[in-house]
């Protein structure tokens, strides 16, 4: 993707292309081909910590309006594969991305693509809720105002009322917008950081083991949630949790840890399929291993 | 009385743990260690308590006590002599008028002159000169400050009076504890003093033994004097004020601007490794060394700049360097790696993970920064700073080398004057051989420490209110 030219709003103009034609006809025309619509695909993608090979030659095509769930052991490499698509890992000082990683066919690892643009667009949900230490009403509103949010007062009022329902989390909050949203439990924190997210109107969302600091009810609640933002979003989700991958995602990417030729422990993609496939008849012995619970 | 468990089956690891009888005689070994420590770590704070209430009491007992003193003219004669009541009535409650006829019946008309071409006492209304010498003289090539300046006010015209009229002088003093316990003692030493010839200017009816608050509101307010009954610290406390606000306005910017970089957006490297090696040490150096810095930059080498010569075209407000502007950038320099680390600290402590929330939404790094690192980081940085200044305030060393003026009685007009401050003038009082200077340095020092206590309290305050609110 090297003769690329114009790199400055390369990603908007996608999303530009995105709305102006017709969904149906570009998956229409997309399996005429023979293809897969992906709404974010990798290339043969080794991410590096300094001289470490954290993980190695992923190729992965997530789907548009899918949940697409990574599993596997600690250690695969997995969080670090879904931290290389928002360009988060740039924050590492040492990490190093090799290959490639298309966005709607734009390579975001290309020379001039601003990182700031890839995360306004593929936003995320971190492992911990990491609401900041504002009112409810200030930490959806931020991320709307830094991107250069127009609307007025009532607009804005709008807009958190519109992510906070869209988050699931309105009914709850509604009467005290203006309290810290460190009031809130924590299931209703990480609801609050989906609905920050989803402010912005990102096209897709990264959950980080979203639920894993969350109870079982809380879990429940978020799971419904992403089933619900499946409909307007793309999801890619990291999961220890093989029962939450096997409920919400459409397919489900299992990586291992192997040792390569000079005996360095890397993560790799073993298998790629549609969830129920993967679950039910895994190509891999190693994928079988895992989700029956004899490693892992 | 022991706790032990029931005998259980000897284990692989019997021989490597003591026997029942064995811990017990080990335990009571512990035990006692324990207590010895923390009677040790007791006997510490003890010290250090003591230590500081030594300091306090040192400065404290000097600032207050019995004093012996001859007034030329008695306040209370003067003031009953004007028709007020002088239980109730001070020389301070005097009217302006009145004040300004007491100075010309008991001031020589060439003492006049000269406090009037100093700073004039009324408007419109000459009182010791005539209109026409004030024109010519006022029209020469280096007119007195009298002829720009404002009028007088109350309380300077009080302090003159103080000085010219009542010129209290304090032949003996007395510290406040020996006061307290045994004042007739200082009386008896008194008059031995005059037994044996030692007040030869006066005669023992003339003095009168009375309390003296050295420390009281008079002395804030008044400006600096050759004599110490009649001296305040006015202008220390203003000279200090000023060298405050240039220490803050140069250190703050510069020092959490540098810590933001740093924390923020500065990459591992050797360069900024280096680079923050050298601020840990910049912070340990001797401030006489920023002192000497302070005098080979600011005073010599930026001297057109310092002096405010390239400000005022021709004629700058001070002949030299040696100005307010030299001084609070000295101790801005002396107070920058202090408040660089304070602030790293600070902002070090805000969780990485707002910074990838910030980030996340897509936000640039300075809008994650400004809105949500700062918040958070800001009562730490504020405590980082003042405790920094608190310090700066306290420095004497490089002012000294810098070139504060140890005798100046005019209020510091702005950054290029003159100046002296509040650790210069206790420096300066404390070196000079009579008790009364010892006695008004001690004053002054209560003044610097409530000041930096004060200043302490806000830093605490403003943590307590602002962690407070980040919950």
């Amino acid at each position: 993707m090297t003769n690329e030219t114009s790199t400055e709003t390369r990603v908007d103009r996608v999303i530009e292309e995105r709305k102006t034609t017709d969904p149906q006809t570009q998956v229409e025309s997309d399996s005429a081909t023979g293809s897969v619509p992906g709404v974010i695909e990798t290339k043969d993608m080794s991410v590096y910590y300094g001289d470490f090979r954290a993980v190695a030659d992923v190729s992965l095509d997530f789907g548009r309006n899918e949940i697409s769930a990574l599993i596997g052991p600690s250690g695969c490499g997995k969080s670090t594969v879904l931290r290389s698509l928002n360009r988060m890992n740039d924050l590492v000082a040492t990490a190093r991305t090799e290959g490639q990683v298309h966005y709607h066919g734009q390579n975001i690892y290309a020379e001039g693509v601003d990182p700031v643009e890839v995360r306004r667009t593929i936003g995320m949900v971190f492992q911990k809720p990491n609401p900041f230490p504002k009112s409810i009403y200030d930490n959806i509103a931020w991320g709307a105002k830094i991107n250069g949010f127009r609307g007025n007062k009532s607009e804005m009022e709008d807009l958190v009322h519109e992510a906070l329902v869209g988050a699931a989390l309105w009914d709850e909050v509604k009467d005290k917008l203006g309290d810290s949203g460190y009031s809130l439990s924590g299931g209703q924190q990480q609801r609050l950081c989906i609905a920050r997210a989803i402010a912005v109107k990102p096209d897709v969302i990264l959950m980080d083991e979203p639920c894993s600091s969350l109870d079982p009810i809380a879990t429940l609640r978020i799971e419904e949630l992403m089933l619900e933002l499946k409909e307007n979003y793309s999801i890619i989700i990291v999961t220890h949790n093989m029962q939450q991958a096997a409920r919400v995602s459409d397919k489900t990417a299992f990586f291992n840890v192997k040792l390569d030729d000079s005996g360095m422990r890397t993560g790799r993609l073993v298998e790629y399929s549609p969830t129920e496939q993967l679950f039910t008849s895994p190509r891999e012995k190693d994928t079988e291993d895992y989700i029956t619970g004899r490693f892992g | 009385m022991t706790v032990t468990a029931p005998e259980r089956e000897s284990g692989q690891r019997d021989g490597q743990f003591p026997t029942e009888d064995e811990y017990q005689g080990q335990l009571g070994r512990r035990t006692r260690r324990a207590s010895w420590f923390q009677a040790a770590c007791l006997l510490a704070l003890v010290i250090a308590v003591l230590a500081l209430a030594t300091l306090l009491y040192t400065i404290i007992n000097d600032s207050f006590g019995l004093v012996a003193i001859v007034n030329q003219n008695d306040p209370e004669d003067i003031v009953a002599g004007l028709g007020h009541d002088p239980e109730v009535f001070t020389i301070a409650d005097l009217s302006y008028d009145e004040m300004v006829d007491l100075l010309e019946a008991n001031v020589s008309s060439g003492v006049g002159r000269r406090l009037e071409r100093e700073q004039r006492f009324y408007e419109h209304r000459l009182v010791f000169e005539d209109e026409g010498t004030w024109t010519e003289i006022c029209a020469s090539d280096a007119p007195p400050t009298g002829c720009t300046a404002g009028p007088r006010d109350q309380a300077n015209l009080a302090a003159l009076v103080q000085e010219r009229v009542v010129m209290p002088d304090v032949i003996a003093s007395y510290q406040l504890v020996p006061s307290l316990l045994r004042p007739e003692e200082f009386e008896r030493e008194v008059e031995q003093g005059f037994a044996a010839g030692r007040f030869t200017d006066h005669t023992l009816d003339q003095v009168e033994i009375e309390w003296r608050a050295w420390f009281n509101p008079t002395f804030l307010v008044t400006p600096q004097n050759s004599t110490p009954e009649v001296a305040g610290i006015r202008t220390a406390i203003l000279g200090s004020a000023w060298l405050v606000l240039i220490t803050v306005l140069f250190a703050v910017p510069v020092g959490v601007g540098a810590a933001i970089y740093l924390v923020e957006y500065a990459k591992q490297s050797r360069m900024n490794d280096f680079i923050q090696t050298n601020i840990n040490n910049l912070a340990g150096v001797p401030s006489i060394i920023y002192g000497m810095l302070g005098l080979a930059i600011f005073v010599r080498v930026l001297e057109p700049f310092t002096s405010g010569a390239i400000f005022t075209e021709g004629v700058p407000p001070s002949e030299d360097g040696r100005t307010i502007i030299a001084a609070g950038l000295t101790l801005g320099l002396l107070t920058l790696p202090v408040v660089i680390i304070s602030a790293q600290e600070a902002l070090k402590a805000v969780p990485d993970s707002l910074r990838h929330a910030g980030l996340a939404l897509g936000a640039t790094r300075w809008q994650t920064v400004r809105s949500q690192i700062i918040p958070v980081a800001l009562p730490g940085i504020l405590t980082g700073t003042i405790l920094a200044v608190a310090r700066a305030i306290g420095e004497t060393a490089p002012l000294i080398l810098v070139g504060a003026a140890s005798f100046i009685t005019t209020d510091p007009t702005g950054p290029f004057s003159k100046f002296t401050a509040l650790p210069i003038q206790i420096f300066q009082w404390t070196s000079y051989p009579q008790q009364e200077f010892h006695n008004i340095a001690a004053a002054a020092s209560v003044a610097l420490l409530v000041l930096l206590l004060t200043l302490n309290a806000v830093a605490v305050i403003l943590r307590n209110r602002y962690s407070r609110r980040a919950e």
